[in-house]
């Protein structure tokens, strides 16, 4: 081994982003709200499909964020804490019967800890490091759900089928739109605990991390309970994300939860830009509906349409849609002011 | 003990994908600092050149000259045109412009060549090498063929003022900057470089596992992790990383019992991360040290 | 004068009756589901256009290009065919999502040949419970069979479980003292094909001396088949997809390992797995096959080939005719084809299934002479029978009887 050592002035892999500029103003959000609690009502059930799914993705891509944007850490392995919720929720509802809103908490609950312990030894790396062992993760996630040992509750290379609940106390409305309404609820409240978990002490303490780790644990912050617990809050809502995605498209399988799963998630974080929590659901509408859009154009080079679209936002905006709104903001102060 | 020492083998041949994959991958953290997710497609496409050009009656020799040119052309052009007008975005900006070049290459070529195997002929001959059935020559020459790309890469790195210089521009641009370096040029020359080493290893890859537009997905996991275990900034570990990930991979498969075969990758990959955790530079990656 | 116009009476009645024959109890009057109107019928589908399983695209393009030349001709009893085609990805959750907007967007009238296992399981409690046919799916899971609990959901293709039971039947009777190896793709595919080949052989399972399973993510077998070499097996049983039996077939040569050599068919094609691994090393290959294969020279001068080589030239030049895909597709949209005539004017989703499960004989032009569709309220398994075949030369050699691999339950 070489003797001479290397000394980097590592540029933080992620820019520091104030916490303020982490999210969006109060009348912004009403209004952002208003349109979510009313768009179903006057769509089609397929839409209102895909908006459930807008707002799951959404919330995983949150989940990413608070990992990425708030502490720092980089991951590639969502879709593994992904699939752990989704497959806790079908198997509790399928297998043990339990009621499908019970189960979250649950998912939560295991994915946390799950994260928790995987951010042990993820503490020991930085940048590509810790990707390829998150990589390593997400690929190893679905051969250990089609492992034989857990075949009588996985239901193996065969997956689950997940029953879609009605909805409650005879409310006079459609499984697709119950659904969608609880999991607004579900992700309004998530966003909420994220905004508050960024303003609080904790917060702080991952955003010293991100912006200067050596700097931090100077200040007195336990670095390493902090790493550790982003991981978990971060695979907690991923899995809180999963079990709603089991629920919402009824069917669980290896092939759901697949590497290519973890890397949508990944653009999506960037499309919305790294530490913006309101960012998410943009990031996640990039990932539902511009892969419909390139298969509009072409199918046989949808993949290549998708790669260009894809490098179109970064050259225009590389800092996702943080940058559009950092740009609309500042138009309407201007127009104010005149 | 002879399942043992075939075991052994196998893996060794298996290995020399891997370390010709993890050369490439070097090749290119070296250049730019950090890991190209569309290099697999790259070398694929470069193949996919290759093989057309045989098909088009070029002789083997010819052909792989080519593509060599064509895709240390290929490598600069992309890294011009895509990803010089990123130099100032965020790193992660960068590496969802990588997964965007990877869906792109991948789609264009299965538009092209559609997706049926292909197969890819061999300089080297596929009969047994030294009377081991388990080593074909052809393994035995990609094995050969690697550990010259090895030599040349460390000289070039060590020895060469280029070399050198792009060592400088990866690591500590600015310095380098000050020092008189173009270190956006070294970063293009860095791209070509990685480009033309990819095409080697798929041109040596595609024999062993066809040709087609997906080939390098596995292929790419696996010299990521190679590279990675070895040491991101030592060609000699990335080689060494390859064959390591090869043999040990084929002995859990081998002899854990119950899970072992289903979960080879999965087992391989977590010493790998364990290996991290105790040395995280790899095996023979220099420490980095952070300043404050 | 009037025994013209007698004439033209009987003229009728006769056309009448030939057309009341023909279209089954739907007489004249018109009848439709969403979906299908006087000038077109919607038909809807899912395929893999990208992700890792892009290589099976391209049934879903031969399907297109069969639609649109039998739209060129005129179309099925004056209906134009409008097919919608979406790219899945492999995904399930993507499958959901595409097959909800074709049913509910596009309304069309059918999901038809939707690809894969995992897709099709995410898919079909959603099309039973809204009543529309999800036909011939493009997978050979044995479950697709089930007209009791799923009667809007029918297969196509011969079920994995039929295949495997007829190489087990071979072997009880021509190898007895066998010893097996068996590799198998670590998914729904292999696992299906496993239980089909155990089940078969039943009492004598233990001939089975060897398991090896492998990933479709690995970029070489070599390894798993240099630990079946050495367990000194003399049966190999190769259940891969078309890149990894190419790689098996040619590393058994390499290391001149020469057991009896069994081949799934889903790997069978000379043109994208025997050529590229090399015809001297696939000599005296066993498997089975219940379609005619575009790349093998036999059939160049079979009169159903040469319609379908015609078809191609006009309408899909750019297919690669070694491509097994293709040669499935047009042999699978024939069949839809067929069952849409057989609707006659009651287009109705009920009738489509009771069309569809009607099917008497009917033979593609694609499938093996002999082979031939038929389907009952009871079994909704088109195509049953298939054909053992050795590898010779540069072409498969048919031998024996076309076997049913009807499952005995």
């Amino acid at each position: 081994m070489s003797a001479v050592e290397d000394v980097v002035t590592e540029a933080p892999a992620v820019e520091a982003v104030p916490k303020r500029a982490m999210t969006l103003g109060y009348g912004t959000s009403l209004v952002m709200l208003g349109l979510l609690i009313v768009a179903p009502m006057f769509v089609k059930n397929f839409i209102i499909f895909q908006l459930t799914m807008l707002l799951i993705y959404g919330l995983a891509v949150l989940a990413l964020n608070i990992l990425t944007g708030g502490s720092g850490q980089f991951s590639l392995g969502q879709s593994a804490f992904y699939a752990v919720g989704a497959y806790t929720s079908a198997i509790l509802m399928e297998h043990v019967g339990m009621n499908y809103a019970l189960t979250l908490p649950i998912a939560g609950i295991v994915c946390f800890g799950f994260g928790f312990l995987f951010g042990q030894p993820a503490l020991r790396l930085s940048g590509v490091y810790l990707a390829l062992a998150t990589f390593a993760l997400a690929t190893a996630m679905p051969q250990l759900l089609k492992l034989g040992y857990f075949e009588h509750w996985t239901g193996g290379v065969q997956g689950l089928v997940v029953t879609k609940p009605d909805a409650p106390f005879g409310l006079p409305m459609s499984q697709d739109m119950w659904l969608y309404y609880f999991t607004l609820v579900v992700t309004i409240a998530i966003y909420i605990f994220s905004v508050n978990l960024l303003r609080s002490r904790s917060g702080r303490a991952f955003m010293a991390i991100r912006d200067n780790e050596i700097a931090a644990s100077a200040m007195g912050i336990d670095v390493a309970l902090y790493k550790t617990l982003a991981f978990g809050v971060s695979a907690g809502i991923t899995g809180v994300a999963g079990g709603l995605g089991a629920i919402t498209v009824q069917f669980v399988a290896p092939d759901g939860y697949t590497i290519s799963l973890a890397i949508n998630l990944f653009l999506g974080m960037v499309v919305g830009g790294v530490g913006w929590l309101p960012g998410s659901i943009v990031g996640s509408a990039f990932i539902i509906f511009v892969p419909n859009i390139a298969e509009g154009i072409s199918k046989g080079l949808s993949g290549a349409v998708f790669g260009i679209l894809l490098f179109l936002v970064i050259f225009l905006v590389p800092h996702g849609a943080r940058q559009v709104a950092i740009v609309a903001q500042q138009l309407i102060g201007k127009l104010k002011k005149n | 003990m002879e399942l043992f020492t075939n075991q052994v083998l196998a893996g060794i041949a298996t290995g020399a994908i891997y370390a010709c994959m993890a050369l490439a991958v070097v090749m290119i953290y070296q250049a730019i600092d950090h890991l190209n997710f569309a290099q697999g497609e790259m070398a694929m496409f470069s193949t996919f050149v290759c093989w057309q050009l045989m098909q088009w009656g070029v002789p083997y020799w010819g052909a792989f000259l080519i593509t060599l040119v064509f895709s240390f052309a290929g490598g600069i052009a992309i890294e011009r045109l895509l990803f010089k007008p990123l130099a100032k975005a965020p790193i992660l900006t960068n590496v969802a412009g990588f997964i965007a070049l990877y869906a792109i290459i991948n789609s264009v070529a299965g538009l092209i060549w559609d997706f049926t195997i292909k197969q890819f002929p061999t300089p080297f001959g596929s009969s047994p090498f030294l009377g081991s059935q388990l080593i074909s020559t052809h393994q035995a020459g990609m094995i050969g063929v690697t550990l010259m790309l090895l030599v040349l890469l460390f000289v070039f790195f060590r020895f060469t003022r280029m070399g050198l210089a792009m060592r400088a521009a990866a690591s500590l641009p600015e310095s380098a900057r000050l020092v008189g370096i173009n270190t956006s040029w070294m970063i293009a020359l860095g791209w070509g470089m990685a480009a033309a080493i990819g095409a080697i290893a798929g041109m040596l890859i595609a024999p062993v596992v066809f040709l087609e537009p997906n080939m390098m997905l596995g292929v790419l996991i696996y010299g990521f992790a190679a590279a990675v275990l070895g040491g991101l900034t030592s060609p000699l570990g990335a080689v060494v990383g390859g064959f390591l990930v090869g043999v040990f991979e084929n002995l859990v498969g081998t002899y854990i019992p119950g899970v072992g075969n289903e979960l080879k990758l999965p087992i391989a990959l977590a010493l790998i991360v364990t290996v991290l955790v105790v040395n995280p530079a790899g095996l023979f990656g220099r420490p980095i040290v952070k300043r404050v | 004068m009037l025994s013209k116009q007698k004439l033209r009476i009987a003229a009728f009645s006769t056309a009448v009756i030939a057309f009341a024959a023909m279209s089954g109890s739907a007489l004249a009057q018109k009848k439709y589901d969403t979906g299908a109107t006087d000038a077109e019928i919607k038909i809807g589908n899912i395929m893999p256009y990208s992700g890792p399983a892009s290589a099976y695209g391209v049934i879903g393009k031969t399907e297109e290009a069969y639609f649109k030349k039998i739209n060129a001709e005129g179309g099925i009893n004056g209906r134009k065919i409008n097919f919608i085609s979406y790219d899945d990805g492999y995904s399930p959750p993507k499958a959901v999502e595409q097959v909800r907007k074709l049913v509910e967007s596009d309304e069309v009238l059918l999901v038809f040949n939707s690809l894969g296992t995992p897709s099709n399981s995410a898919i079909q409690k959603y099309l039973n419970a809204k009543k529309v046919p999800q036909l011939f799916v493009a997978t050979g899971a044995t479950k697709w069979n089930d007209p009791k609990n799923f009667p809007w959901t029918m297969g196509w293709q011969p079920s994995y479980q039929s295949e495997a039971r007829i190489y087990a039947k071979y072997l009880i009777k021509e190898k007895p003292d066998a010893k097996i190896a068996i590799m198998f793709q670590n998914d729904d595919f292999g696992k299906d094909y496993l239980k089909g080949l155990k089940d078969g052989l039943g009492a004598k399972a233990s001939m089975v001396i060897a398991e090896e399973s492998y990933e479709p993510t690995e970029p070489t077998i070599d390894n798993h088949i240099v630990k079946l070499k050495a367990t000194g097996a003399d049966v190999f049983i190769s259940i891969t997809t078309p890149k990894f039996a190419a790689q098996a077939i040619k590393k058994l040569a390499e290391i001149e390992w020469k057991p009896l050599h069994i081949l799934s068919n889903v790997s069978a094609s000379v043109g994208s797995v025997i050529k590229p691994a090399g015809f001297e090393n696939a000599e005296g290959i066993l498997s089975a096959a219940y379609a005619k294969d575009g790349a093998d020279s036999q059939w160049d001068n079979d009169p159903g080939m040469k319609k379908f080589f015609t078809f191609l030239e006009k309408y899909y030049p750019e297919a690669n005719k070694l491509d097994g895909s293709v040669v499935y597709g047009y042999g699978v949209a024939q069949t839809m084809v067929k069952v849409l005539e057989m609707c006659g004017d009651n287009l109705t989703r009920e009738n489509v299934m009771k069309q569809a499960a009607s099917l008497k004989g009917f033979a593609p032009d694609t499938l093996l002479p002999g082979v031939t569709i038929s389907t009952s309220p009871t079994d909704f398994a088109p195509i049953e029978q298939l054909q053992m075949m050795r590898f010779k030369g540069e072409k498969w050699e048919l031998f024996g009887d076309i076997i049913s691999g009807e499952l005995s339950h």
